[in-house]
């Protein structure tokens, strides 16, 4: 099936190919396999570099087991990942180790993602022995640069994660991940954990060390306002699939798919009086475990048909650049 | 459910055919040989020796020796007289037929010397733990309500007393007080007897079975009283400090109806579960009781067994032991499930 | 305190990272301790019998020694603790007895501890089929009976006539119970990093590349001190317990070696008649159960995390 690429340089950086996470469900006297719960079912999608993939849906539908089965911290069940042209879901723990200098990954919860009992210059570091990275004066000297590339003093660095607030656990995540040098960062949900106005900061922070340091995000979160204001391009996931997937600015003026233009109809704007039409989806969030057949979205769509609820429709271009999922969509 | 129980019933199954060959390897092997208990001596001769191996079925290979142990030999053919013709058919039926072969000791089978004892024990244990359930409850229950009083501090501090009491130095130290120096008033006798279950030769009677009993009671119910009220008010702490315990008495409900219909419903529960846990180790416990108040029961057989090298009967004594704690695991597994509905095993 | 000054900055002389690890939380958890009058007394008290135990080779008298002359007296300002059958002073015997019950105590543990830390730690964090067998095997050696297991080892090993199974080895005695025990420890230790290893540092220490082993020792098992420790602290009471259980039993330390255990045995017979043989040995073992008991409860309460947590919240 077509990828959605652009087609335009610079280069391809990240390629995510049918991407497959399925979990097995085990019951009865033998631990039979009796189901599967398919938290991603089918994803494709491509990253150039320098730009930042935005990935937004509601809690469950798999984004975040997306981002883990990129980095190989949940070994998915089928598809591929090329990075760089090479596959890594297939590569040997002892090859896979020095590619994961150039992906890494900040997390959503800056109160678990530090190891309480070290000093936070200690989780800074880690990546660097791990690695061997320079020799053992000069990793120090990195430490402290990391730290202050995202705005924390030298000092800072010998505390410990309880004496820091969520926001500056964050920006060590950030500099965690960055130490590395890395080319690629997946942020999943990086700010939902923090108070709004600390949200920004990071968000700006995140953005000033991409022009920095020439970096690629694949942005994970769930609230789309965030992901308008950093992405160039969004893809929109509905219980493991990818159902439309567009540039940031198209996807906010034209949005074509059902879910996507509810989700859009929701967003608060601040400009009263200029009303939009609120479309309300029906129903709740069918299990990953029994998707409905069909097109996975028919049970609450407001257009559809009997066709869609026998029929899986494909991600196709709909427009120039526009990929979507829906069999109502001309084009 | 059904499914859970009998996957574990299908596991436990193996496992102590398993732990029985181990048992049984350990006992074979042992330098000195199954036989060393026999022979006071290390130096029988050595004809009466193959003599007993012959009898005892010793010469075999160690797997058919197992094979027999376990399944018996009456239907193989053997040589019951010592001419070298097999000619008859064995007599052993083996342990999974209830026939745990003979003691080196007393020559008995050893399932008559285990039964003639079952009852003694199970005589004493259940006193036990009936007197250690109507003491560690209350207490327990007492001290998490008024928590930080003094007779919760009281309490507390006991049962970390009682917790480090050495049991077999509270069984002496008992015989001191109670035997040697106490007397009865009337008789000028000691003022308990610590010896038997009863007083040989006299009569049926509820006051001496009770005199008997006494002593060896405290000794054993001490430390379990001590762990169980400690376990008890912790665990009714959690309870109480559950937010339906406020919904309860916000109801107007009054407090002893809240404590005791809501509260210790759900105190008890890990209670259940951990007594059922404990439970082979009560039994074992009463090694030392039986041993210092010479009651006749199984702990008492198994410690007179060990000092012999008696290998058939403390290979019985195990596996049964072994049996017993697979099976109360399960129980209180089951026991968990049953009582908690948030509990759930697929 | 440190808190205060991560809010507001101010210069301080350069650090190098990791070398103050645990201040923080270390002088939090001792002054948390420091409140329990339980816990400090249980100190004192196991520090003196230690000390006492240790410096036993000041008593005049020898531990084995016999004076028929002066059998079963009892207590005295020349024999604090009386006499024994065999005219030794009780009281040498005692902490002669007392450094091997503690000696043994705090080896059962550390065999525990090397058994149990990585059964436990493999099981709980690798999972899968490893976890499946280890419990298993853990399983299978807790349906055995300790007691009767230690009995019936003790009697198979009496036969054995190598000169490292010679009668007294502690050693070999701390081994044998060491391995009936170590399965709470393996089963804490895997409860622990079952939760651990779900936490987020964990995932992004693999992030980084670092390896299991790493990450076990690294990242989850600094955090698994606390319940490890209170764990260990309890476990030497028990095992001097077990210890002289079966040293009572005649299972155990052989006379004339004395044990706490094997000295209530020897008292068995006169304890009508001479009460202080029994006496003393049982308080010895008494006073050093109940201190360790009061430490380890007192270790608790300071290194629950929550409470840890909510105090330095608090400052």
């Amino acid at each position: 099936m077509a990828i959605p690429t652009d087609g335009q340089q610079p280069e391809e950086l990240v390629r995510v190919q049918d991407l497959v996470v399925h979990y097995p469900v085990r019951s009865g006297v033998f631990r039979r396999i009796s189901a599967w719960i398919k938290a991603v079912d089918g994803v494709s999608f491509s990253i150039r570099e320098g730009e930042t993939l935005g990935l937004v849906g509601e809690s469950g539908c798999g984004k975040s087991t997306v981002g883990r089965a990129m980095l190989r911290l949940k070994d998915p069940t089928g598809g591929k990942v090329m990075f760089n042209g090479v596959d890594i879901l297939k590569l040997p723990t002892n090859e896979l180790k020095p590619i994961r200098r150039n992906m890494q990954i900040v997390f959503q919860d800056p109160y678990s993602s530090l190891n309480p009992r070290k000093p936070v210059a200690d989780a800074i570091l880690a990546g660097l022995k791990i690695h061997k990275v320079g020799a053992i004066e000069e990793r120090y000297p990195m430490v402290i640069d990391a730290l202050q590339r995202v705005g924390l003093e030298e000092y800072y660095a010998s505390r410990y994660p309880y004496e820091f607030s969520g926001g500056q656990r964050q920006r060590i995540g950030i500099a965690r991940a960055l130490v590395l040098r890395p080319k690629f960062i997946i942020c999943d949900e990086p700010v939902s954990a923090l108070d709004v106005s600390i949200q920004s900061q990071v968000l700006n922070l995140l953005r000033e060390l991409q022009q920095e340091l020439s970096l690629t995000y694949l942005f994970i979160a769930h609230n789309l306002s965030v992901v308008e204001h950093i992405s160039q391009r969004v893809a929109v996931m509905y219980l493991g699939k990818i159902v439309e997937l567009t540039g940031s600015q198209a996807l906010f003026e034209e949005p074509l798919h059902p879910y996507t233009r509810a989700l859009i109809s929701a967003i608060p704007r601040p400009r009263p009086g200029n009303k939009r039409e609120r479309i309300i989806l029906s129903g709740e969030v069918p299990s990953p475990l029994n998707p409905p057949p069909g097109c996975h979205f028919h049970p609450r769509c407001p257009w559809a048909d009997s066709h869609c609820a026998q029929a899986d429709p494909p991600l196709r271009e709909v427009r120039p650049g526009h990929w979507a999922a829906c069999w109502k969509i001309e084009g | 459910m059904l499914s859970y129980i009998l996957r574990r019933l299908l596991q436990a199954i193996p496992l102590l055919l398993i732990l029985s060959l181990l048992l049984f390897t350990l006992v074979n092997l042992a330098p000195g040989g199954p036989l060393a208990g026999l022979s006071r001596t290390r130096r029988a001769s050595t004809e009466k020796t193959e003599q007993l191996k012959q009898q005892f079925g010793l010469d075999k290979p160690l797997p058919l020796q197992y094979l027999i142990w376990l399944a018996g030999n009456d239907w193989m053919r053997v040589d019951l007289d010592g001419d070298g013709v097999k000619e008859s058919y064995g007599t052993r039926r083996g342990i999974l037929r209830g026939d745990f072969g003979f003691s080196y000791r007393t020559r008995q089978p050893v399932i008559e010397e285990i039964r003639h004892r079952v009852g003694n024990t199970m005589y004493l244990v259940s006193i036990t733990l009936l007197v250690v359930a109507l003491i560690a409850i209350p207490v327990g229950v007492l001290s998490a309500i008024k928590q930080y009083s003094t007779f919760d501090i009281l309490a507390t501090t006991l049962s970390f007393v009682g917790q480090a009491i050495p049991e077999f130095w509270l069984g002496l130290i008992l015989i001191f007080i109670f035997y040697a120096w106490l007397e009865n008033p009337l008789t000028g006798q000691p003022l308990l007897p610590v010896g038997g279950m009863y007083t040989v030769g006299a009569p049926f009677s509820l006051l001496d079975r009770t005199s008997h009993l006494v002593l060896p009671v405290i000794m054993g119910m001490v430390g379990w009283v001590a762990w169980y009220s400690r376990f008890l008010r912790s665990s009714m702490l959690d309870v109480i400090h559950q937010d339906y315990i406020r919904t309860a008495r916000a109801k107007g409900l009054r407090e002893w109806a809240v404590m005791f219909r809501h509260a210790l419903k759900n105190a008890l529960i890990p209670l259940v579960t951990l007594f059922a846990l404990d439970f082979p180790y009560i039994f074992a416990g009463s090694l030392y009781v039986e041993l210092i108040f010479a009651w006749p029961g199984m702990g008492r057989l198994y410690y007179d067994s060990a000092v012999r090298r008696d290998y058939p009967v403390m290979l019985a004594l195990l596996i049964i032991g072994a049996g017993l704690i697979l099976i109360c695991n399960l129980l209180a597994d089951i026991a968990y499930a049953a009582l908690d509905p948030r509990v759930r095993y697929d | 305190m440190q808190t205060i000054e991560a809010i507001n900055p101010q210069r301080s002389p350069k650090e190098a990272p990791g070398k103050k690890a645990g201040v923080g939380l270390t002088a939090i958890v001792w002054r948390r301790f420091r409140r329990h009058p339980g816990a400090i007394a249980g100190a004192i008290v196991l520090s003196i019998i230690v000390l006492s135990c240790t410096l036993a080779f000041l008593s005049p008298y020898d531990p084995y020694r016999s004076d028929i002359t002066s059998r079963l007296e009892p207590p005295s300002l020349a024999h604090p603790f009386g006499t024994d059958q065999l005219g030794r002073d009780l009281l040498t015997r005692c902490l002669y007895g007392g450094r091997i019950s503690l000696l043994v105590g705090a080896l059962v543990v550390l065999v525990t501890l090397i058994i149990g830390v990585p059964v436990g730690a493999l099981a709980g964090y690798l999972g899968g089929w490893v976890d499946d067998v280890l419990m298993r095997i853990i399983d299978a050696a807790l349906s055995l009976p300790v007691l009767l297991i230690l009995i019936l080892l003790s009697a198979i090993l009496r036969e054995v006539e190598l000169p490292a199974f010679e009668r007294n080895n502690v050693v070999l005695i701390a081994l044998v119970i060491g391995a009936l025990s170590w399965m709470t420890v393996a089963r804490l230790v895997r409860a622990l990093f079952l939760t651990l290893r779900e936490q987020e540092y964990v995932t992004a220490a693999r992030a980084l590349g670092a390896s299991s082993l790493l990450i076990m020792s690294s990242e989850i098992l600094p955090n698994s001190f606390g319940p490890i420790i209170v764990e260990s602290t309890l476990e030497i009471g028990w095992a001097i317990l077990e210890e002289s259980g079966l040293s009572f039993l005649g299972f155990g330390i052989q006379p004339p070696t004395p044990s706490w255990g094997n000295l209530l045995n020897g008292a068995q017979e006169h304890i009508i008649t001479h009460p202080w043989l029994a006496i003393f040995p049982g308080v010895m073992i008494f006073l050093t159960i109940i201190s360790v008991n009061y430490i380890g409860d007192g270790l608790r309460d300071a290194l629950d995390p929550y409470k840890v947590l909510k105090q330095i919240a608090e400052v």
